[in-house]
């Protein structure tokens, strides 16, 4: 009839059945709401498909993967030092524990091990790693609850533990600093009492959120009560680090199964918290972050001398053998499970992250909560998209 | 519009374009100023960094950059979008800050209008703002926008209650609704029969200034009370799709708001355009020169206590948030109310 | 210490850690009555770990009676091995592999070897648990055959084998039986092939060949070749 063409009609019709469809979808009940991928409460491109009954959650359904690099098919075509530099990239906040235990796991095949003072050091960068982690997560929780300022007060003070990491290793995210049987490098000069000062800058910040957030009485009515996770249901989801602690769960690797780290000889304590809610998370990591700091000063007052590399061969095979090593990274229990046949390369590697068993209880939690209560809920688990995703 | 402005004797359509101008000023002056006085500067200091330092000394025209960038981006109407609802919106809920600009004295002769219903008449005027968030909430065709237009609804309509309750103790010691009576009867009121810095009702009506203040960041939908733009989970709420020129508008209404919400607020309680200055009476033409600076200083020191508060609390959930308006703040309101009548006939 | 395949015998370790050792004997003693002829294969390597391989049939009645009869609650993980080398071979044609006197071509060995505690198939699902209460590991396999590339699942027992299991199916296509709802979870729906089988290729060594230790320029106070080789191999 005019001169509209059949595509101008097909899109105009379309457009009001869109309109329609919004409609219907208002006027109904179970709105979905798309949380991400690119949104500022997910710490990356993490998706969440939210049924809403108003401001209720019906059901959600987190969908991953938008960061996935295939890291187990990628590790087999690199040998044991190239893997070293991929695994890095996992939990890139607090990068030095990735290496720790994939390392451990190819020291275990071949039956090498580290010197003393290699381990204290790895010790040493690997708590310094899990405070510049979790340092991030205090400021970054004030964040998702909607105080701005303590975000910046994090990232702040997290320099000086980075410029610490960064003198030890040339690099402040990507250290890629551990080799089979030790260390690359031996410790600057003057890096042991920077550190200490760092140690105390961090106590200071500690105390600092302790007064601005956790002592905020906005801030516990936000996060009292939600997302109560009963120790029971988060052992049957995997759920590791302070996330089970603050269900009351006294579980922690470090202690119970060191493998090549020197924590049992140091002084320090695990803190559990009996509520299971997201203050008991935040809590719980604000006295590790702490409990952290105490002990990377136990160790740089005890770090015994000698070399930091053990003898290995130039080029490195693996004796066949299957080892599973896992320790207890910023994030949560971080595993890998190495199968060699003999050869340069690993036959397969299946990488253990914390955060992709953190997330897979939100279904579960998710269950009937409030929206705002979603973004609190998900930054009290703490993930790192690079983690679940791999 | 009738009484006689401080030149009377010019000719009518002089006297709307100062109008006009001064209500500009006013409006656009000041909430620049509190811009990057309390936004870019105050914000920074507290976060440990400097803010913008290179658009003019000291980061000075930045809001001039802002405004200049705001103006050259495209206009955009998500396809879905209601045209005249969404282009209408900022509009309707600037015009609700320009409705309430005009009660604000700022000298015993320099004021837009000078009526003996002065604080009811902006009480009223204030919930037009509502009407123009709801429209950017439904007009934008967003599910984020409309949850947050629809908790900005909810938010804004429980906290006018203790807000205006609050301001019924002022009226009540006052003994008017007209806003130059309110400074007058501050300036010529006495403590205890020493009148030396006149009878400020934040002294008497402490609790009711609390309740004002409070109201008033969550009609400003400022943090603790941002849900409605609750930046990590809606982006920005029922502003979400706006761009350009529009957002600039929401943008300028926000900070304008705060600064005539806390015009209003100095008038009711510090004294208005009245300062105690010692030794010396002034007489009327000085006080309208010196009444405006005296009031953009009140509003700065307001406006700073509401971006302090804003950027260092974290949010209350929706529901903590109408708790505290009905179940705090109202019953607190009235209770003040009964006593200020008591006391106002006691004495 | 060898720690190459083995299908019964423990491996007998130093009399220190003896009390690790007694309380992993008796776990695998617990599984072994309790399971019977199921117990196919084991592993025990003293102070260190626990391997378990179990028939396929008997893999829901182990998860169930490692978590309600032995304390197991705690999940780890679940995944699966692919035991047939790739085709492609070891796809590193490097320097290295000439200095070590290997060929490309002839290297490839498709022999299927199993590992730790045996196996019979190309595919194992392997899925571990964890004691709390007394520190205590073990993993679980069970092969899979070619034919019928499904298992029972673990939900009801472990909620968190839920997402597990999902990327198990995904990556290698083995099936669950029970499971609530197999979906990709990494990659997009409708993707086509299980990427982390063996004879899937790695695009990126397919397109372009790894090319092999790259000759830099030494560092400063560097001479000796050997050195040299052995930084640039660790910084790659």
């Amino acid at each position: 009839m005019t001169a509209i063409s059949d595509r101008e009609q097909l899109s105009y019709i379309a457009a009001q059945a869109a309109d329609a469809r919004v409609n219907v979808e208002i006027e109904t009940e179970g709105m979905t709401l798309n949380i991400g991928p690119q949104h500022p409460a997910t710490h990356g491109t993490l998706r969440i498909v939210a049924k809403l009954d108003g401001e209720q959650v019906i059901a959600a359904d987190p969908i991953m993967g938008y960061m996935h690099r295939g890291y187990e098919k990628l590790a087999e075509v690199r040998t044991y030092p190239q893997v070293t530099t991929l695994i890095n990239r996992i939990d890139w906040v607090g990068s030095f524990a990735n290496e720790v235990p994939f390392i451990l796991a190819a020291e275990k095949l071949m039956d090498v091990e580290a010197p003393p003072r290699a381990a204290w050091i790895r010790t040493i960068l690997f708590e310094m790693s899990r405070i510049a982690n979790i340092s991030l997560f205090l400021g970054d929780m004030g964040l998702q609850v909607g105080a701005v300022t303590p975000a910046f007060f994090a990232f702040r003070d997290r320099e000086h533990v980075l410029n610490q990491i960064e003198a030890a290793t040339g690099g402040r995210f990507h250290p890629n600093f551990d080799r089979i049987g030790g260390l690359k490098d031996d410790l600057p000069a003057g890096w042991i009492a920077e550190t200490k000062r760092a140690m105390k800058k961090i106590r200071n910040f500690c105390d600092e959120i302790e007064g601005l957030l956790q002592g905020n009485e906005i801030f516990e009515a936000r996060c009292r009560g939600i997302g109560v996770i009963p120790a029971d249901v988060g052992l049957s989801y995997g759920l590791s680090g302070a996330n089970i602690r603050a269900s009351g769960v006294d579980w922690d690797t470090r202690r119970d199964n060191p493998c090549g780290l020197v924590h049992n000889e140091l002084d320090w304590k695990v803190w559990t918290h009996p509520d299971g809610d997201s203050f008991a998370r935040f809590w719980v990591r604000l006295q590790e972050v702490r409990e952290s700091t105490k002990m990377v000063d136990q160790l740089c007052d005890g770090l015994p001398s000698g070399p930091v590399m053990a003898k290995v061969p130039r080029i490195i095979k693996v004796p066949a053998g299957e080892a599973y090593v896992e320790t207890e990274n910023p994030l949560g229990v971080m595993g890998y499970y190495v199968v060699s046949k003999g050869d340069l390369t690993p036959y397969r590697v299946k990488i253990r992250s914390a955060s992709f068993n953190n997330i897979s209880i939100t279904p579960w939690l998710l269950k009937g909560v409030y929206v705002p209560d979603i973004v609190t809920i998900l930054g009290s688990l703490y993930f790192i998209l690079g983690d679940i995703d791999r | 519009m009738t009484d006689v402005a401080i030149l009377g004797e010019l000719a009518y359509w002089q006297q709307t374009g100062i109008r006009v101008g001064a209500g500009l000023a006013a409006v656009l002056l000041v909430a620049g100023t509190l811009v990057y006085l309390h936004l870019f500067k105050l914000v920074s200091f507290m976060q440990s960094r400097l803010g913008p330092m290179e658009a003019g000394p000291f980061g000075s025209l930045q809001l001039l950059a802002e405004v200049g960038k705001f103006l050259q981006k495209e206009d955009i109407f998500p396809r879905k979008a209601d045209r005249f609802v969404f282009a209408a919106a900022p509009f309707v809920v600037l015009m609700s800050t320009f409705l309430l600009v005009v009660v604000v004295p700022g000298g015993p002769d320099a004021w837009f209008i000078n009526s003996e219903l002065g604080i009811y008449l902006a009480m009223a005027v204030s919930s037009v703002s509502v009407i123009g968030i709801l429209m950017a909430g439904w007009g934008s065709a967003s599910k984020y926008s409309l949850l947050g237009g629809l908790r900005a609804t909810g938010q804004l309509i429980a906290y006018e209650l203790p807000l205006i309750l609050a301001v019924m103790g002022v009226v009540i010691q006052a003994e008017t609704m007209n806003m130059q009576g309110i400074v007058q009867a501050q300036a010529d009121g006495e403590i205890f029969g020493w009148g030396g810095i006149g009878n400020p009702y934040i002294l008497t009506q402490f609790v009711a200034f609390v309740i004002f203040m409070i109201a008033m960041q969550a009609e400003l939908t400022q943090t603790p009370f941002d849900m409605p733009i609750a930046e990590s989970e809606l982006v920005t709420g029922y502003m979400t799709e706006y761009s350009g020129m529009r957002f600039l508008l929401f943008f300028i209404g926000e900070f304008a708001t705060a600064g005539v919400f806390s015009a209003i607020a100095s008038v009711l309680f510090l004294g208005g355009w009245w300062a105690p200055i010692p030794g010396l009476e002034f007489d009327d033409n000085v006080w309208n020169l010196l009444g405006p600076i005296v009031m953009v200083t009140k509003v700065v020191v307001l406006t700073f206590i509401i971006f302090w508060a804003r950027f260092s609390l974290p949010r209350f959930r929706e529901d903590q948030l109408q708790q505290l308006a009905w179940k705090v703040l109202i019953p607190l309101s009235l209770a003040n109310i009964v006593v200020t009548a008591v006391l106002k006939i006691v004495f | 210490m060898s720690r190459l395949s083995s299908t019964d015998t423990p491996v007998e370790e130093e009399a220190e850690v003896v009390e690790s050792d007694e309380a992993r004997e008796a776990l695998l003693a617990k599984i072994q009555t309790e399971l019977g002829d199921a117990v196919v294969g084991s592993h025990l390597s003293a102070g260190d770990d626990l391997w378990v391989r179990v028939d396929r049939s008997a893999w829901a009645a182990a998860g169930a009676y490692l978590k309600t009869g032995l304390g197991f609650e705690y999940f780890n993980f679940l995944s699966a091995i692919d035991w047939k080398p790739s085709p492609f071979g070891r796809d590193m044609d490097a320097q290295v592999d000439l200095s070590l006197g290997h060929d490309e071509a002839s290297e490839i060995d498709m022999a299927i070897e199993q590992g730790v505690a045996g196996g019979d198939t190309r595919f194992q699902v392997f899925a571990r648990v964890n004691d709390i209460v007394n520190g205590l590991g073990v993993t679980l396999k069970a092969d899979v055959p070619d034919d019928d590339l499904s298992i029972d699942s673990w939900v009801t027992v472990y909620a968190g084998a839920n997402w597990h299991e999902r990327e198990c199916w995904e990556m290698y296509g083995i099936s669950f039986e029970g499971h609530p709802g197999l979906r990709h979870i990494y990659l997009p729906a409708g993707f086509e092939g299980n990427p982390l089988r063996k004879d899937y290729p790695l695009l990126a060594r397919r397109l372009k060949p790894w090319p092999g230790i790259v000759d830099v320029e030494q560092m400063p106070g560097d001479d000796d070749p050997a050195d040299a080789a052995e930084t640039t191999e660790a910084a790659e």
